[in-house]
């Protein structure tokens, strides 16, 4: 990777963030701390890795992207305002009453969102589903997934993880946020998922862990998701929930709780002041 | 009924699958480790590439089912009635009724009949269960040749569909030749003016002896197969009660949230008319043979034929 596209990333991850921001502030209510901390996922997914096209969002064979986590969507809004699927000034509309941008992601209204999710452990059913529907299609597509570290205290995820080593679904990756947080603290003293890795290959995957606010290793990792055949790849991303956002890092208390008009300006100013020294690099 | 051929609408659904594989290369199966039960093994047989075992993992299976019908598939999922509507009714609600997308769930061993494995495996609240989740098609065929016409139809609907089927051998009194099914739509079975029986799935046969019954006692009962749950045909109710001013429903389902509820939520708001109904009352089933249960449970000809008449007198 270029500096230069290292650059443009880091510029995309926090405009995301700034749109996380935006948005959960005008909404009163939704999920920073998540959004935050897969931001620069969002970015790399959107600005580099994901054959999806703004202008035809349905084109049969772009690569299908399921956020399990459904309840960071204030983060996939952003990216997909950002890459042009929807106008940028709508992330503001988020969870307000008659708009598109849903509390949770909703397929049927929004340009871009693949699948319904916001029920924790569906989404990486649905992407099994879609995986192995795109083997007997013979969509070239990629299936990608994410999932939270949280989420996979749920039991369905670990059924999906069986199904999808069972149908050798290789066009499948799904990244875990291991933030370390969830609602009600630690994972590690709510209910420990660990250790994440060895629990992924015992269920039969490939799996990388890798820092998940390092896009060269998000590119190096989901190059040798690519190269697998015959089994399902997970890149498990040490990441610091509510990332970028000074007082937000590593509070549990921000999973699920909006900025106020002063600390949403407090973040802003922040994630501007981050804009502006990376654009003069 | 001794003359009469018997078949479990199950194998109907099993049937009818394997012949839509044939013609439509979008049809694809999952099953969760019952693909001998619910009969989908047959499609598995003819079809191994297109046929899915989840394993015991029902949540998964809807989910998947539902990201299959994303990439523009018509997916079906099956699983007793139980696992299918209970275990995985979040699953339903969420990943295909909150979507609208093209599964297709064929539960079968609904009911009380399912018999000797008892009160866990007798689903009598799948009727509730997915009639209250928006958009959501809910149908049970009287016979296996209405069951097959069902699926064929439950393939062509855009949207999701959930068929109940039953595990017993029931008559088969539909001409596969002549036979028409439409979602939505009743059949009056026989006419009559006294009181109207309105049945599903394996009580249709029974709501039909009673008719005979009730002839015989100097009573007109008019007999409605009402398959589709939801949508309701509502004016097929509506004008039953219009013109026989009693109704009773029949189901072999709890009488909280099935086939008796739809009827009355219609009539009550817009032609109030008396109503009896006949399902399990508010209580769990139990082991027993299946002809035994329903007799117990008087979802048979002859308790239908004596709550009609006494209904049609009062």
């Amino acid at each position: 990777m270029t500096a230069n596209e290292k650059k443009e990333l880091q510029i995309a991850a926090c405009k995301v963030r700034t749109g996380i921001i935006e948005g959960t502030h005008a909404a009163k209510a939704g999920h920073p701390g998540g959004s935050l901390s897969s931001a620069d996922l969002f970015a790399y997914l959107y600005f580099k890795e994901l054959n999806v096209d703004p202008n035809h969002p349905k084109k049969w064979d772009r690569d299908r992207f399921v956020l399990s986590k459904g309840h960071c969507a204030p983060g996939l809004y952003a990216a997909l305002a950002l890459r042009g699927f929807f106008p940028w000034e709508d992330l503001k509309t988020l969870r307000h009453i008659d708009s598109y941008l849903q509390g949770h992601p909703d397929m049927k209204s929004i340009p871009g969102v693949d699948m319904s999710t916001g029920s924790l452990g569906q989404g990486i059913s649905a992407a099994c589903g879609m995986a192995l529907a795109a083997k007997l299609q013979n969509n070239p597509c990629r299936v990608y997934a994410l999932l939270g570290d949280g989420e996979i205290q749920e039991g369905q995820v670990w059924e999906a993880m069986m199904f999808a080593h069972h149908y050798k679904l290789d066009n499948l990756c799904a990244v875990i946020d291991n933030n370390g947080l969830q609602i009600d603290g630690p994972v590690d003293q709510v209910m420990s998922p660990y250790p994440i890795l060895d629990k992924l290959r015992a269920f039969g995957w490939e799996a990388a862990e890798i820092d998940g606010h390092d896009f060269g290793q998000m590119e190096a990792a989901f190059a040798q998701a690519k190269a697998v055949e015959g089994r399902p790849f997970a890149i498990v991303m040490k990441t610091t929930k509510g990332k970028g956002v000074s007082f937000m890092e590593n509070q549990a208390g921000w999973h699920g709780k909006a900025p106020n008009d002063e600390q949403a300006g407090t973040a802003l100013g922040e994630l501007s002041a981050e804009l502006a020294r990376l654009e003069a690099l | 009924m001794a003359d009469v051929k018997k078949i479990a609408t199950r194998q109907g659904y099993g049937e009818a699958l394997r012949e839509l594989g044939a013609v439509h290369d979008n049809v694809i199966v999952f099953d969760a480790d019952l693909a001998g039960s619910t009969q989908t093994a047959m499609f598995g047989k003819a079809y191994p590439g297109r046929h899915f075992n989840c394993g015991i993992a029902e949540g998964n299976m809807m989910a998947a089912a539902a990201g299959a019908a994303a990439m523009g598939m018509v997916a079906f999922a099956s699983s007793f009635a139980m696992f299918a509507a209970g275990r995985a009714y979040e699953q339903v609600r969420n990943s295909i009724g909150y979507t609208g997308l093209n599964v297709k769930i064929g539960a079968s061993h609904g009911g009380i009949s399912v018999g000797e494995d008892g009160a866990t495996h007798q689903c009598l609240e799948d009727f509730a269960l997915m009639r209250s989740i928006p958009g959501m098609v809910v149908m049970s065929p009287a016979d296996a040749v209405e069951a097959k016409a069902m699926v064929r139809a439950a393939y062509e609907h855009q949207g999701p569909v959930y068929m109940r089927f039953g595990r017993s051998p029931v008559p088969v009194f539909h001409d596969e030749e002549t036979f028409r099914f439409e979602i939505g739509r009743g059949d009056v079975m026989r006419e009559g003016s006294d009181i109207a029986i309105i049945a599903n799935g394996l009580l249709v046969a029974e709501a039909v002896e009673a008719g005979k019954l009730l002839a015989d006692r100097g009573v007109s009962a008019r007999i409605i197969n009402m398959a589709t749950i939801k949508p309701l045909d509502e004016e097929l109710v509506l004008k039953a009660a219009r013109e026989c001013g009693k109704i009773v429903t029949c189901e072999e389902h709890s009488v909280i949230g099935g086939l008796g509820e739809a009827v009355c939520s219609l009539l009550a708001e817009k032609l109030p008319t008396p109503v009896r109904r006949i399902g399990t009352p508010d209580v769990f089933g139990h082991s027993g043979p299946a002809a035994a249960l329903l007799e117990q449970f008087g979802l048979c000809a002859a308790n239908i034929a004596k709550v009609a008449e006494e209904f049609a007198r009062s």
